[in-house]
């Protein structure tokens, strides 16, 4: 069923056509109409879930950890301010290796106060253990919710599914809405190999002593990097179900790039414009399009951008005192293997200014103009 | 007659609470009360180690650890993941102690209380943060040394009376217990697992190596808080029916104070203020005992002067219990338990 729906609608339908069965959640800008839309889900019964409307972001969180504990899927939704809540809550689902899915609407931080779309948010979130996904429209929205939870619950790692605020959010787009039998094949309802249960007690997240403690840190990271494989099936196995695909990544006339855009979230349906236009002109201009942003595809970000000879990253986000967290990530994995492609990091779009065609072409324009980036940060429209 | 305790143990013994640990007498009371249909909910605190360290469990039902301020919540999230699941007659305790109670999970157990959630939270207060070392907590009592009120600064305050806030949530049900009196302490338990929604149980838990006494006083001292009035043993029905459960005998409470080396600082006249607060704080619960009568002469049965009579003074009462408190510091006499 084809309906026309803001990015919020669309986690709310990803969520219910998952058949999640406890929604903890907090109201925040601009993740609200979640929480709305899976009210009204349940109130209805469309949703035969337990909605916890509980009092902090910090509560949702734990509310969902105790429900994956108790072997229930487990849902929440949040923002900015909300997810830094959650903070200390996220390293412990992940620890706990629970396969909970958030959807973060990404919103700057503050202060000051700012209701408007960056990605500093969900990427200050980078080492708690989640896997991470960043969506360029509403379908991708929904099915990525869905595609969540087969891995989360394949390698026990939590997810987070990513949208831009109010670009996303708030923005009605056409969306090919699956039938629920056919998601339900697709994902079938969760049987958790370790949950409480009282015929087998056990306990959960006891302290563990020094001669102990790295070992499960190294199954954890094994975890992470089993998710990468886990991520390219799921999306295949998505693709034979629903006909459509999303990759890991993305590539975009990367073949023979002479500047290489790489984009996350919103920024890549403008730039996939603005190659458009570029090819047309007979220039070679490509883009890479970071879906997965954790685990990080190491080793299919490096096959794609050693074939580039000039690499502009365009970062929502910025890790104050370093750079562009996607340009540092992007440069570590060329670096450690001596690759001579020159990475630019390009700051724009912070705090919800637009990132036009024009700010995508100033950043082609400059990679274009030198040989090598001045230095590891370039703010693209900054007022003086 | 002789009062025989259930004979099933969930709790094995060799666990690593201190000799005389009031909290681990107290999860061996509230399993045998629960039974084996029960999840224990732990966040960080002193059972966060009792309960054993991986890959240890020093209890024979399942154990979720968890966050420090999310007792109420995680304990909730478990709940509602089992009846997600068709899973309806298994008790959720959320046990925690005063720091993660009072003070960094207030807000997440006001939370669920206010949702009425269907869990059984049990506070194990040893009145400070005792797992980290003897530091004041809103539950300390006033004048009591800690690591934190070190000498001369000792806690300024009076303790958080949590079993209000908890009646004020209207909850269905919220009792006081103690390891002391363990047929009290399994009724309590009992009803408390026959009833849905919110559950409470306070409970003094005696800290020899916090309160500064040997352990083989520790039930001494846990008897003589009851007898002293100073943790009476009631009970409040839906935030509104008190119910004393245990008629105390009214001892000096110097006998409960001088036997712990957290209060051997106090002067005379510091004990006989405390002796005042405790009596005023004692007749605000008979007051609030003997309201219920007034209640039922609402519903027409006429017995107002029936019930519990304040015994102890003939002090007015209700808010007075505050402004005492506001006196005293005043006149510095500071000295409320």
């Amino acid at each position: 069923m084809e309906r026309v729906i803001s990015g919020n609608e669309a986690v709310a339908y990803g969520a219910m056509l998952s058949r999640v069965q406890v929604v903890s959640a907090y109201p925040i800008s601009p993740q609200t109409t979640i929480v709305e839309t899976l009210s009204d889900f349940c109130a209805s019964g469309r949703l035969k879930a337990d909605f916890v409307k509980v009092e902090s972001e910090h509560s949702a969180m734990a509310c969902c950890v105790g429900a994956a504990s108790a072997g229930a899927r487990a849902f929440t939704a949040t923002s900015a301010q909300g997810l830094a809540l959650m903070h200390e809550v996220l390293h412990w689902a992940a620890g706990a290796r629970l396969p909970i899915v958030i959807a973060n609407v990404n919103r700057a931080m503050a202060a000051p106060w700012t209701m408007w779309c960056d990605q500093s948010d969900s990427l200050a979130q980078r080492d708690t253990g989640w896997l991470q996904f960043y969506c360029e429209d509403n379908q991708e929205v929904l099915d990525s919710i869905i595609m969540a939870y087969r891995i989360s619950e394949k390698v026990l790692l939590p997810a987070m599914v990513c949208l831009d605020g109010f670009i996303l959010s708030h923005t009605y787009e056409q969306v090919e809405i699956p039938a629920i039998e056919e998601v339900d094949r697709y994902l079938p309802s969760y049987v958790a190999q370790l949950k409480l249960d009282v015929d087998e007690p056990r306990s959960f997240h006891a302290a563990m002593l020094p001669d102990v403690y790295m070992e499960q840190r190294v199954k954890f990271q094994e975890a992470m990097e089993e998710a990468k494989g886990v991520a390219k099936e799921v999306d295949e196995e998505f693709g034979r179900a629903f006909g459509r695909r999303y990759g890991i990544m993305e590539e975009y006339f990367a073949e023979d790039a002479d500047v290489l855009l790489v984009t996350s979230g919103t920024v890549t349906g403008t730039a996939r414009g603005v190659v458009d236009d570029y090819r047309k002109k007979g220039e070679k201009v490509g883009l890479l399009k970071m879906k997965m942003f954790r685990p990080f595809p190491t080793e299919d970000v490096r096959r794609v951008l050693q074939k580039a000879k000039k690499v502009a990253v365009v970062d929502r986000n910025i890790s104050f005192g370093a750079t562009g967290i996607f340009a540092q990530e992007i440069r570590s994995v060329l670096h450690r293997h001596g690759e001579g492609t020159s990475v630019f990091g390009f700051i724009a779009g912070l705090g919800g200014r637009d990132v036009t065609p024009a700010v995508l072409q100033q950043i082609v324009e400059i990679a274009k103009g030198k040989e090598a980036p001045s230095g590891d940060v370039v703010w693209i429209g900054a007022k003086p | 007659m002789r009062y025989e305790l259930p004979k099933e143990e969930l709790l094995y013994s060799g666990h690593i609470g201190c000799p005389g640990c009031g909290a681990s007498l107290a999860m061996r009371y509230t399993l045998q009360a629960l039974g084996k249909k029960t999840m224990v909910v732990i966040p960080a605190c002193c059972w966060s180690t009792v309960a054993g360290f991986f890959p240890s469990s020093s209890l024979k039902v399942p154990i979720l650890h968890c966050l420090f301020e999310t007792a109420a919540i995680s304990a909730s999230g478990v709940k509602k993941g089992l009846v997600a699941r068709g899973i309806e007659d298994v008790q959720v305790m959320a046990w925690a102690g005063d720091g993660g109670t009072f003070d960094i999970g207030l807000q997440s157990l006001s939370s669920c209380a206010e949702r009425n959630d269907d869990i059984i939270y049990v506070c194990y207060d040893n009145e400070a943060y005792m797992n980290t070392g003897i530091q004041m907590s809103s539950a300390t009592p006033f004048m009591s040394w800690t690591s934190t009120t070190p000498n001369p600064a000792f806690k300024e305050t009076p303790k958080k009376d949590i079993m209000e806030i908890l009646a004020a949530h209207r909850i269905p049900y919220a009792a006081t217990a103690s390891p002391a009196y363990p047929e009290d302490f399994l009724n309590k338990m009992r009803k408390a697992k026959s009833i849905q929604g919110l559950r409470f149980i306070h409970i003094l838990s005696s800290c020899p190596p916090g309160w500064k006494f040997p352990s083989e006083n520790s039930l001494k001292i846990s008897r003589l808080a009851v007898e002293t009035k100073i943790f009476p043993l009631y009970e409040i029905e839906n935030g509104r029916r008190y119910v004393l459960t245990h008629e105390p005998k009214g001892l000096p409470v110097s006998e409960y104070l001088k036997l712990q080396g957290r209060f051997s600082h106090l002067a005379p006249e510091q004990v006989r203020a405390i002796q005042e607060n405790v009596d005023e704080e004692w007749a605000f619960l008979m007051e609030k005992i003997k309201a219920r009568g007034a209640r039922k002469k609402e519903s027409g049965i006429r017995n107002q002067d029936s019930g519990f009579r304040n015994q102890d003074s003939g002090k007015k009462l209700g808010r007075k219990s505050g402004e005492s408190h506001k006196k005293m510091k005043a006149q510095g006499a500071r000295h409320m338990v």
